[in-house]
């Protein structure tokens, strides 16, 4: 085994972790106010990362394109709970994630239909990002992948405060603990379940321009890290912000790990996709809620 | 006394108006009627409250007045309630919250994985106050809970969550509070408590309380004005003091005859036992 790789794996792995925390909170944001399993969330990543992307091919800056795609998203999330989730308000939560996956095909679909529905991208690299990196640890880290987890652990830090100290925050997690309660101290469920939605939208759109400007953007690789984050989350524990974050980068050194030290031994490699899930069934046996997921706490 | 007096204890504070229940029916999944023309009101400023056996239709009749049938897909389908001359009947929960009509839900409700303090803010959601101010106002009722407050809400006693579930409630400003059950679960002692609480928030704030209870003896020992609810129906009502003393009520309710002994159920005249279940 050769030590003088794990520096680098481990550094690249927090990298790449700390994009998958972003992209897993989305995940958490909807699952701790309403229970709901979003599976389309890696369609929203991708529709956020192909209307930046689109958005600097028209000639407009990467910073106003990026914070532009953040909003629409933001905005997408607000009328998909709006269109498709408020009537299913009351019914059986397995009615309401079919309901999610129905939307990933459709969005999937339309995305397939835009002249960016196959091929590669990749975004041009912004003056501010292009100068030379860093050295840590006796490895090279770019200006884009400093930025990137800048970036995740600025929102993932941001949220965290939200749901701990404002009343807002505070009353999200209310709703999902009993909304009954919630409504009888006058929270609109409705409310909460939109602002939920599109706080969503709008870190899965930070993620996947995060994403592509560090890897490129194509649709399948997007869309799929919508599936990506389940090992996470679920290794953190569904409704935990901090558990998303510990999961994400958990999830990513363990990758780059696989992919240094396991892939020789192997004929044909292809460890990075299988260990993640290999270490997420034994934390599932034993300790089936996450992490730092809640415990459900059992007493009348 | 009689029902026409004022409140032993006027409220200091501006005076708010009475809420009334006008001839509500309710009905649930449009077929099962629970209420069958229900009135009922709450003085401005003094405690109410409304007693009945299981089935009766107390938390329903709560549910009208907070607006939260409809979760429980029920409707009113004819009568009105209205607070200060506002129509309630036609609101959303959240709109009759505004108008200061807060419910504490039966069996309590709090938020489990709250904490303490994170469950009384939740209850400032509509931000009629400053929180901070707020909670200190709560602490000072009960004090217990600022010795909890970092505490996990699920892993408090019952006794403590029935206090968290009314200073969540108050959070709110509410300027009627609607109690269901709060002696559910509870020792004698504690419901004594939590009573003698509710009576003191009721004088210091002016606060009108509606209080739905099957415990007739504490309930009409903390009340001003009582009703009694059966089939869906109110079937008497008058001053607490009246009601406590009276024949029927003391029988059914309250378990004693009128020369002071306990009497089993088995014991009261057919004709009497009928009309319960009418």
């Amino acid at each position: 085994m050769n030590l003088d790789l794990l520096p680098q794996l481990l550094l690249a792995g927090v990298v790449i972790g700390s994009i998958y925390a972003l992209a897993a909170l989305g995940f958490v944001l909807i699952y701790k106010s309403s229970r709901v399993i979003n599976f389309a969330h890696g369609q929203v990543i991708a529709t956020g990362a192909f209307i930046a992307f689109a958005l600097t091919q028209s000639g407009m800056n990467f910073w106003l394109a990026g914070l532009l795609a953040m909003l629409a998203t933001f905005a997408l999330g607000m009328l998909i709970e709006r269109v498709f989730l408020r009537r299913m308000v009351g019914e059986p939560i397995i009615s309401v994630i079919m309901v999610t996956i129905g939307l990933a095909s459709v969005v999937d679909g339309l995305l397939h239909l835009t002249p960016y529905g196959a091929g590669n991208f990749s975004f041009t690299t912004p003056a501010a990002l292009s100068g030379a990196g860093i050295d840590l640890l006796g490895t090279q880290l770019s200006r884009v992948q400093l930025a990137g987890v800048l970036a995740a652990l600025a929102l993932l830090g941001g949220f965290t405060y939200f749901f701990n100290r404002s009343t807002m925050g505070i009353t999200m997690r209310a709703v999902a603990d009993d909304q009954m309660a919630a409504m009888s101290v006058g929270t609109s469920v409705e409310r909460v379940f939109a602002l939920a939605w599109a706080f969503a939208g709008l870190t899965a759109a930070a993620a996947g321009v995060i994403l592509g400007l560090m890897s490129g953007l194509t649709l399948t690789g997007l869309a799929g890290i919508g599936l990506k984050v389940f090992p996470v989350v679920i290794l953190g524990g569904l409704d935990s912000v901090l558990g998303a974050i510990v999961g994400g980068i958990l999830i990513g050194v363990l990758e780059n790990l696989a992919a240094g030290y396991l892939d020789g031994l192997v004929p044909g490699g292809g460890t990075r996709d299988v260990f993640p899930f290999i270490v997420l069934l034994i934390v599932l046996l034993l300790r089936p809620y996450g992490l730092f997921g809640t415990k459900e706490i059992e007493r009348v | 006394m009689t029902a026409t007096h004022p409140a032993p204890n006027p409220p200091a504070p501006a005076p708010h108006g009475d809420l009334t229940v006008n001839n509500v029916e309710v009905v649930y999944h449009d077929i099962v009627q629970v209420l069958r023309g229900v009135s009922l009101t709450v003085r401005a400023g003094q405690v109410t409250s409304l007693l009945g056996t299981n089935g009766a239709g107390k938390t329903t009749t709560l549910r009208a007045i907070s607006g939260l049938l409809k979760p429980e897909n029920g409707r009113i389908r004819e009568g009105t309630v209205s607070f200060g001359g506002r129509t309630l009947s036609s609101l959303g929960g959240t709109e009759v919250v505004k108008s200061g009509v807060v419910q504490v839900p039966e069996g309590r409700r709090v938020f489990k994985h709250l904490n303490v303090e994170e469950n009384l803010r939740a209850g400032a959601i509509l931000g009629r106050g400053r929180w901070r101010d707020d909670l200190e106002r709560i602490y000072t009722y009960f004090p217990k809970l600022r010795t909890l407050r970092h505490r996990q809400a699920g892993y408090t006693s019952g006794g403590e969550q029935q206090m968290l579930a009314i200073g969540r409630a108050l959070m709110a400003h509410p300027r009627v509070l609607l109690l269901d059950e709060p002696s559910l679960g509870l020792a004698p002692m504690l419901v004594a408590e939590i009573f003698e609480n509710v009576r003191r928030i009721n004088r210091e704030e002016g606060l009108s309380v509606l209080v739905v209870e099957q415990n007739a003896t504490v309930a009409l020992a903390h009340s001003d004005y009582g009703y009694v609810m059966e089939g869906g129906r109110i079937v008497m009502e008058g001053e607490s003091d009246w009601l406590s003393g009276n024949p029927d009520v003391k029988e059914f309710y309250l378990g004693v005859t009128e020369h002071g002994q306990r009497k089993s159920f088995r014991d009261v005249k057919s004709y009497k036992r009928r009309k319960r279940w009418m």
